[in-house]
């Protein structure tokens, strides 16, 4: 078992010829009691769900409150007319994240990545590395499993809810287990990957939860599309060899101190951010009447 | 060994389920599906008391859609769910909502739930706590304090002599290990409840010989 990424790193380097997939399975079969074939049973329905997520979540309908639907698919349109200004292949992983997260408001199903809220990340930066990188079903499965690893660790040292510590928490946590996985996928090692978390977590810190009317939609579905657009920027730094002055696990520990000092209005409660301009609490009174 | 508040890659990779929100709808349906397979009965009748962020934000959130799923059986991933209030009217199950928005309830998102038929009436009520999990705070008017992430057995028997040998008798025999017990009733001699938190999620065959067992009202094992 790992505490730390810094025991992460050294065990999968040491112990599982730099595999941290292969840590995290060795890792649940000891804490869970469940069998290898189990494990990779539940991990293929994830994966199965995630996927088809991004599928469906490609339409112009609207959520129930009306407040999101339909951007993924003006994207995927404006992907395809050749005009965009930034790379296709990061462009592709924010269009994927508003997928899932617009699928998500419309009460589609989705894994919860860590949270719902969260969810459009790591399927997002997934399905964008397997065409990018050609990933065999068992590279995504050890993908999945090698951000769940570097999840666990932020979640129980820092945290993974918004009502927590802020949306550092839970798009924070998201897109940093999303840039190791990746930074893993394509090659690099489990302290580059560790890097990659790193990059991430430090551009998020302080992110606060200011769900417009209490939702799971603004700002929470375009913050997923930057969250996925970071994963590659800090996979890409880490995979050329740049190195995080401060550890990992001190970020971690900076994320958790930032995270208890945020006022709840901050965290998840709508009462402050983006839910409490007026605009926002407009939308609040049209949704639900008061 | 360190506690961790999270032991499985699950708890980050997962669950699946239906949107937006694992507090507002997964931790719904699972407050539901409780309730039904403690009913364990068609139902006729349900009412739902929402308080607090429940009551202000459960249109938005879906959370009757999920309540009133899990009331129906379903699980937290199935994709009927934004269909139950039509199923359920189909089948003829008057649904009643009441809303306290400001109230001191002590949990944000709690749901107090009444089922009836002709032949019995129950009411649990729940509160959803994050990332999808929920605890079961009263039971027939019993304070309960039930978790629902292990193994847990839910008894409700005759207050008489010799009720928990004869249940932990029955654990025993299939070298099923209690991690934590609770036993609360309404009076002496009438209705009593016994809350059992196990190690094993194969207790099929000891929940078969515990059904046996006389005075025993209703038995629920949730993996």
């Amino acid at each position: 078992m790992f505490y730390t990424i810094n025991e992460l790193v050294e065990q999968a380097t040491l112990d599982f010829h730099g595999s941290v997939s292969e840590l995290m399975i060795q890792t649940e079969i000891e804490l869970t009691g469940r069998n290898r074939t189990e494990i990779f049973q539940l991990m293929k329905r994830n994966l199965e769900v995630m996927k088809a997520s991004v599928e469906l979540g490609m339409s112009d309908t609207l959520s129930r409150s009306g407040l999101t639907g339909g951007d993924a698919f003006k994207l995927n349109h404006y992907i395809q007319s050749g005009k965009a200004l930034s790379d296709v292949t990061i462009l592709s992983a924010a269009r994927n994240a508003i997928a899932v997260n617009e699928y998500n408001a419309k009460m589609g199903l989705v894994c919860a990545t860590p949270t719902a809220g969260s969810a459009g990340c790591l399927p997002a930066v997934l399905t964008t590395a397997i065409e990018k990188l050609d990933l065999s079903e068992t590279e995504q499965l050890n993908f999945l499993f090698a951000a769940g690893a570097f999840g666990l660790v932020v979640a129980n040292n820092a945290s993974i809810s918004g009502a927590e510590g802020g949306c550092q928490a839970e798009v924070g946590s998201a897109s940093a287990m999303s840039a190791a996985a990746l930074t893993l996928a394509a090659g690099g090692t489990p302290y580059q990957a560790s890097q990659a978390l790193c990059f991430v977590i430090k551009n998020m810190l302080g992110l606060i939860c200011d769900p417009v009317a209490g939702l799971v939609e603004v700002p929470c579905v375009k913050r997923n599309a930057m969250g996925a657009s970071y994963a590659f920027i800090a996979a890409d730094m880490a995979l050329a060899g740049i190195e995080s002055k401060i550890p990992a696990d001190e970020v971690i520990d900076a994320m958790y101190q930032v995270g208890s000092s945020l006022p709840t209005a901050f965290r998840e409660t709508a009462e402050g951010g983006l839910a409490a301009t007026p605009t926002g609490r407009r939308y609040q009174k049209e949704i639900f009447g008061e | 060994m360190k506690t961790l508040k999270f032991q499985s890659v699950f708890d980050i990779i997962g669950p699946v389920m239906i949107g937006p929100s694992s507090s507002h709808t997964a931790g719904a349906v699972r407050i539901g599906k409780i309730v039904s397979s403690i009913f364990d009965d068609t139902p006729t009748e349900v009412e739902f008391q929402l308080y607090n962020s429940f009551a202000k934000t459960y249109r938005g959130h879906g959370t009757d859609l999920a309540l009133v799923a899990g009331i129906l059986g379903m699980d937290t991933d199935d994709p009927a769910i934004p269909k139950s209030l039509e199923i359920a009217h189909e089948r003829g199950i008057k649904i009643y909502w009441t809303l306290h928005k400001d109230s001191n309830a002590p949990h944000p998102n709690t749901a107090k739930i009444t089922v009836k038929n002709a032949h019995k009436s129950i009411s649990v009520t729940g509160i959803s706590i994050g990332g999808g999990n929920i605890q079961v705070t009263e039971l027939n008017g019993f304070s309960v304090s039930l978790n629902m992430n292990t193994p847990t057995l839910i008894i409700v028997h005759q207050d008489v002599p010799g009720m928990i040998a004869l249940v932990t008798n029955a654990l025993s025999h299939y070298g099923i290990n209690i991690a934590q017990m609770n036993v609360t009733r309404e009076k002496a001699g009438e209705k009593a409840i016994m809350i059992i938190e196990v190690d094993s999620r194969n207790c099929e065959q000891a929940v078969k010989d515990i059904r046996q067992i006389p005075h025993l009202h209703n038995v629920n094992f949730f993996k």
